[in-house]
C-alpha cells in the first residue's frame, strides 16, 4: 500500500466513523445517468443560476439599494453633476469605476437571459418527450414554479438600477398593481410606501431579489435535484432500454467530469458575453423620472409576450357605480396569464385523465408518437410567439418597415387563428412521420441503386434497417381510446354527463395513431416481393 | 388481418465498440496531449485576466469592427476570464470522452410503490395514532384550534399594514389649482404663449410655492404637454375650446393606460403616440383614442393666461391623471 493510499483510507474512514457515509457514497458514486445532449438543457439552467448566485454577490458589494436623491460625480462624463438615485448612481459607479464591474453586470444581465431561455427549453424537451409522467408530475410542478418565479426575479432584478428603462417597467407593474378591483389602490400604496414611485420600492425588491427569492429558489432547485436523483433519470428508447433499468455512464468519473466541465463551459461562454457583447447600457438612458421616456421602450424577452398581450388588447373599461374596472389590463396583465400558467402546471393530471394512464413512464416519448400532445405544445408556443412579436412591434415596425397598426391588427387576429392551425398541422406532420417510421421498417431504406430486373423493370434496392434501428421505430405503446360508454346499462344517455363526452371527445382525438409496423407485415410484404 | 401481430423484439444493448484512444497507445497519447494543452489554454486565460486588471487603464478605449468603442480592460477581462473557465471545461469533457471509460452501465430501476402490507400498515398507524389523541371526537378541540390557527395566520398581513400609508384622495389631485402657472421642465421658468411656435411641444409643470421642493411623485402626476396648432385645426366642442389659448392645448402627460409618458408627437398626423404600448391620441379631438389599448382620452388641462401674460391653468384637472384605478368614478 503506497501511502498515498494510507492517508487517503484514514481520512474515508475517519468521515465513515461519524457518518456511516460509506456504504450511501458507493451505491451512489457509481449510480447511472443516461446520455443524451437534450438532457444538458436543464444543466444549463442550474449552472447559470449558479453563475447568478456568484456575479450577483460580486455586485452586492457596491451597488446602494437606495432612492435617495444624489448628484452624481464619478466619472463618466455625460451625467456628471446629474441629481438621480443613490441606486442609479451606484449602478454607474459599478459600471465605470470598479475594475471588472461592467464585466460582472453584463455577466450577471447574460446569465439571466441564459437561465429564463434554458428553463424554458428544457421546459419544452420535457413537455414534448412526456417525460412529466407518472412518477414525475412533482417534479413538473416545481418547475412550472421555477420559471414563474424567474420571470419575478428577472423583472426584478433589471429594475433595481433604477435607470428610465427600469423606472418606466415599475410604472407599468404599479399600473398592473392598481387596476386590481376593490384593493388595488390600496396594495399600490402599501408596495410603494404612498404614491408613486415613492423611496422604499428599490430597497424592498432588493430584498426579495437577493434574499427572499434566491432561497426560495434554493430550497426548490435541491427538491428537484433529489427527486431526479432519487426517481433515476428518464431515457430515451432504444436497443437494450427498458421501463425497469436505466442504462448510462456511471456518477464517478465520466458523468462527474463531463457535467462539471460543463459548468465551466457554460460560464466562459456567458463571461466571453459578459465581455463583448453590451447589454443595458443603463448609462445611456439616464436616470427615472416619471415624465420623461425612451422610444422603444423593451422588456427583457420572457416579460415580452406579456407586454405584447398588454399591448394588443382593446380599449375596454367598465365604469359603473362610481367604480372602474380595466379589462384593457386586467385580461392581458393577469387573466391570460393565470389561466396559462394554471393550464401549464395541471396538464400531466389533464393528459393522465384523458388517457387513463396511471402506469409509471420511464421511457421517453418520441414527439411524433404523440401528435396531440406535440401539436398543444406547437399550438401553444405559437400563441406565445405571437404575443412576443406584439411585445417588440414598435422595434419590429421600424425596423421592417411596416406600420405598428399593421403588427398590432395582424397578432390580434393572429392570437385567436393562427394556434389552432398550427395545431392541425403539427399533428398532421407528426402522423406523416409515424406513417414514414412505418414504411421505413416495413420496406427498408432507400439505397438510390436502380437495378433493372431481366424483365427489364427498374425498382430501386431497398435496405433491411438494423434490428436495433426496427425496435426503436416500433418499441412505442399504441393504446386504444378510453371505452366511455354513450347509453349504460338502464338505458341513460350520457351516464358520465358533459364531462364525460368531454373526456371520451379527447381520448379519441388523444388515439389517433398510424400503427406500428410489425414483423408479421414486413414478413407478408417480403413474401408478396418473392 | 385479424390474426396476432407479431411484434419486433428488443435486440438488446448493441456490442462495445471501442474508442482508438483505448486500442492505439498512440492516440491515447495525444489525447493525453490535448486535454493538457486546453488546461494550459485555461491558465493563460488567468494571466490575461490578471495581467489586464493590474496594467490596463480603466479609462482606455479601443475601436472593434462590430462591437464598435470598447473599454479595453473590461474587454481584455471579459476575454480572460473567459478563456480561463472555458478551457477548463473542455479539458475536462475531452478527457472524460477520450480516456475515461466509455463502457455504458445497465441499473436496474425499483417500482416507488410500497408493498401493499406497508401501505396497509401505514394507514393502521396513522389511524391508531389518531385515535390515541381522540382527534375525531374532540369536535370542540378541533373548532378552537382551526380558530387560533385561522386568527393566528391573519397577524403577518396585520403586521404589513404600516408598509404604506392609504390611498385616501392621492389619486384624483395634482398640483394643479386655478392660476396655477405653468414652467418649462427643465428650467422652471414660467411660458407666454409667444414661446410656443405652432407646430411646437413643450413639457411643463405646475410652478410651485417658494421653499417646495419638487419631487417625482409630483411630476408623476403633474407632467402635462403643451402642443401649439392653428386655432382652425381643433375639432372640439365649445367647452373645450374654451379650455385652449390661441391654438395651444394642453394634456396630462401621463398616459391614461397604464401611466408611461406620452412622449411621442407626429408634427404631421397631430397624433400623441404613447412609447409603451402604443395608445394613440388625436390631438386635435381632444386627446381621442384613435388606436391602442388606451380606453380614455388623456385629461385636458384648462388654461388661459394671467394677468402678466403668462399661461396658467384656468382650474385643476376635472378629473383623476394616469391609469385607472377601483375607486375612480367614470
Amino acid at each position: 500500500m503506497t501511502n498515498k493510499e494510507r492517508i487517503a483510507g484514514n481520512v474515508a474512514g475517519y468521515v465513515d466513523d461519524r457518518t456511516g457515509a460509506a456504504k450511501w457514497l458507493k451505491k451512489n458514486l457509481t449510480k447511472v445517468f443516461p446520455d443524451h445532449w437534450s438532457f444538458m438543457l436543464g444543466e444549463i439552467a442550474l449552472y447559470s443560476f449558479i453563475i447568478l448566485l456568484l456575479s450577483g454577490t460580486f455586485l452586492t458589494f457596491w451597488f446602494d439599494p437606495s432612492q435617495r436623491d444624489v448628484i452624481y460625480n464619478g466619472s463618466y462624463a455625460p451625467l456628471s453633476h446629474v441629481q438621480m438615485s443613490a441606486a442609479y448612481a451606484s449602478t454607474l459607479h459599478i459600471s465605470f469605476d470598479v475594475r471588472g464591474g461592467l464585466l460582472m453586470r453584463q455577466i450577471h444581465h447574460w446569465a439571466a437571459l441564459i437561465f429564463m431561455t434554458a428553463i424554458v427549453v428544457h421546459l419544452l424537451r420535457v413537455f414534448f418527450t412526456g417525460a412529466f409522467r407518472k412518477p414525475r408530475e412533482f417534479n413538473w410542478l416545481i418547475g412550472v414554479g421555477l420559471l414563474t418565479l424567474g420571470i419575478v426575479e428577472g423583472f426584478l432584478g433589471y429594475s433595481l438600477p433604477d435607470d428610465l428603462l427600469s423606472g418606466t417597467g415599475i410604472r407599468i407593474a404599479e399600473a398592473i398593481i392598481q387596476a386590481i378591483p376593490v384593493v388595488g389602490s390600496y396594495l399600490s400604496f402599501f408596495a410603494f410606501g404612498g404614491p408613486f414611485p415613492g423611496h422604499v420600492f428599490i430597497p424592498r425588491i432588493y430584498m426579495v431579489h437577493i434574499l427572499l427569492l434566491p432561497g426560495i429558489f434554493l430550497a426548490l432547485i435541491t427538491i428537484h435535484l433529489m427527486l431526479v436523483w432519487y426517481q433515476k433519470h428518464t431515457q430515451y428508447p432504444g436497443p437494450g432500454r427498458t421501463e425497469k433499468n436505466v442504462v448510462g455512464y456511471p456518477l464517478m468519473p465520466v458523468y462527474m467530469a463531463k457535467a462539471g466541465g460543463f459548468f465551466f463551459i457554460v460560464f466562459g461562454v456567458t463571461a466571453f458575453l459578459g465581455g463583448v457583447a453590451s447589454i443595458n447600457p443603463i448609462w445611456l438612458y439616464g436616470p427615472y423620472t416619471p415624465g420623461q421616456i425612451s422610444a422603444g421602450s423593451q422588456p427583457d424577452w420572457y416579460m415580452g409576450w406579456l407586454d405584447g398581450l398588454v399591448r394588443m388588447s382593446p380599449p375596454i373599461e367598465t365604469h359603473a357605480f362610481g367604480h372602474t374596472i380595466s379589462w384593457n389590463i386586467l385580461i392581458p396583465g393577469l387573466i391570460i396569464p393565470g389561466i396559462l400558467f394554471t393550464g401549464m402546471a395541471l396538464y400531466p393530471f389533464i393528459e393522465s385523465w384523458i388517457t387513463g394512464d396511471k402506469r409509471e413512464h420511464h421511457l421517453l416519448d418520441r414527439p411524433r408518437n404523440v401528435p396531440n400532445r406535440t401539436a398543444l405544445g406547437i399550438m401553444s408556443l405559437t400563441f406565445m410567439l405571437i404575443s412576443l412579436i406584439n411585445g417588440g412591434n414598435d422595434i419590429i415596425a421600424t425596423h421592417f418597415h411596416l406600420t405598428i397598426n399593421g403588427i398590432m391588427w395582424f397578432t390580434r387576429i393572429g392570437l385567436f387563428t393562427i394556434p389552432p392551425i398550427a395545431f392541425v398541422i403539427t399533428k398532421r406532420i407528426c402522423l406523416s412521420l409515424q406513417r414514414a417510421d412505418r414504411d421505413l421498417v416495413l420496406h427498408g431504406r432507400e439505397t438510390g441503386r436502380l437495378v433493372m430486373t431481366p424483365a427489364g423493370e427498374f425498382i430501386e434496392v431497398h435496405e433491411p434497417i438494423s434490428a436495433a434501428k426496427a425496435w426503436t421505430l416500433t418499441q412505442h405503446l399504441q393504446d386504444p381510446a378510453l371505452a366511455i360508454p354513450n347509453v349504460d346499462e338502464h338505458g341513460v344517455r350520457n351516464p358520465a354527463g358533459i364531462k364525460g363526452r368531454i373526456r371520451a371527445r379527447w381520448s379519441t382525438a388523444n388515439a389517433e395513431q398510424i400503427p406500428a409496423a410489425t414483423v408479421t407485415e414486413r414478413k407478408e410484404l417480403e413474401d408478396g416481393h418473392h | 388481418m385479424n390474426h396476432e401481430l407479431e411484434k419486433f423484439s428488443d435486440p438488446g444493448l448493441p456490442e462495445h465498440v471501442h474508442r482508438n484512444a483505448d486500442v492505439d497507445p498512440i492516440a491515447e497519447k495525444r489525447a493525453e496531449q490535448q486535454v493538457a494543452i486546453l488546461f494550459v489554454l485555461s491558465a493563460l486565460g488567468t494571466v490575461l485576466l490578471i495581467g489586464s486588471y493590474i496594467f490596463i487603464k480603466p479609462s482606455s478605449f479601443i475601436y472593434l469592427p462590430v462591437l464598435g468603442d470598447t473599454n479595453t480592460q473590461q474587454l481584455l477581462l471579459g476575454v480572460g476570464m473567459a478563456m480561463s473557465l472555458f478551457f477548463i471545461g473542455m479539458g475536462a469533457v475531452q478527457w472524460a470522452r477520450k480516456l475515461m471509460s466509455d463502457t455504458e452501465v445497465i441499473a436496474e430501476r425499483h417500482e416507488f410503490r410500497s408493498p401493499d402490507e406497508d401501505r396497509a400498515d401505514f394507514v393502521a398507524t396513522v389511524k391508531e395514532q389518531a385515535a390515541l389523541a381522540d382527534v375525531g371526537r374532540r369536535t370542540l378541540i378541533k373548532r378552537s384550534l382551526g380558530l387560533a390557527l385561522g386568527l393566528a395566520g391573519l397577524s403577518p398581513l396585520i403586521l404589513l399594514r404600516d408598509l404604506g400609508p392609504l390611498p385616501k384622495k392621492e389619486f384624483d389631485t395634482t398640483d394643479w389649482k386655478k392660476g396655477t402657472r405653468l414652467v418649462t421642465d427643465p428650467g422652471d421658468r414660467p411660458i407666454k404663449p409667444s414661446d410656443l411656435e405652432v407646430g411646437a411641444v413643450a413639457q411643463v409643470l405646475p410652478e410651485l410655492s417658494g421653499g417646495v421642493v419638487r419631487s417625482l411623485e409630483n411630476i408623476g402626476k403633474d407632467a402635462v404637454l403643451l402642443i401649439r396648432l392653428r386655432p382652425e385645426e381643433f375639432n372640439l366642442d365649445a367647452e373645450r375650446l374654451s379650455w385652449t389659448h390661441e391654438g395651444i392645448i394642453a394634456f396630462s402627460k401621463i398616459c391614461s393606460h397604464m401611466g408611461c409618458a406620452v412622449a411621442l408627437y407626429e408634427q404631421q398626423t397631430k397624433h400623441l403616440l404613447c412609447p409603451c404600448h402604443q395608445s394613440t391620441f388625436d390631438v386635435t379631438r381632444a386627446a381621442k383614442v384613435i388606436f391602442g389599448p388606451a380606453a380614455r382620452p388623456l385629461p385636458q388641462l384648462a388654461i388661459t393666461i394671467d394677468a402678466d401674460g403668462y399661461l396658467v391653468a384656468q382650474q385643476p384637472f376635472t378629473e383623476p391623471v394616469g391609469p385607472s384605478f377601483w375607486e375612480r368614478s367614470s
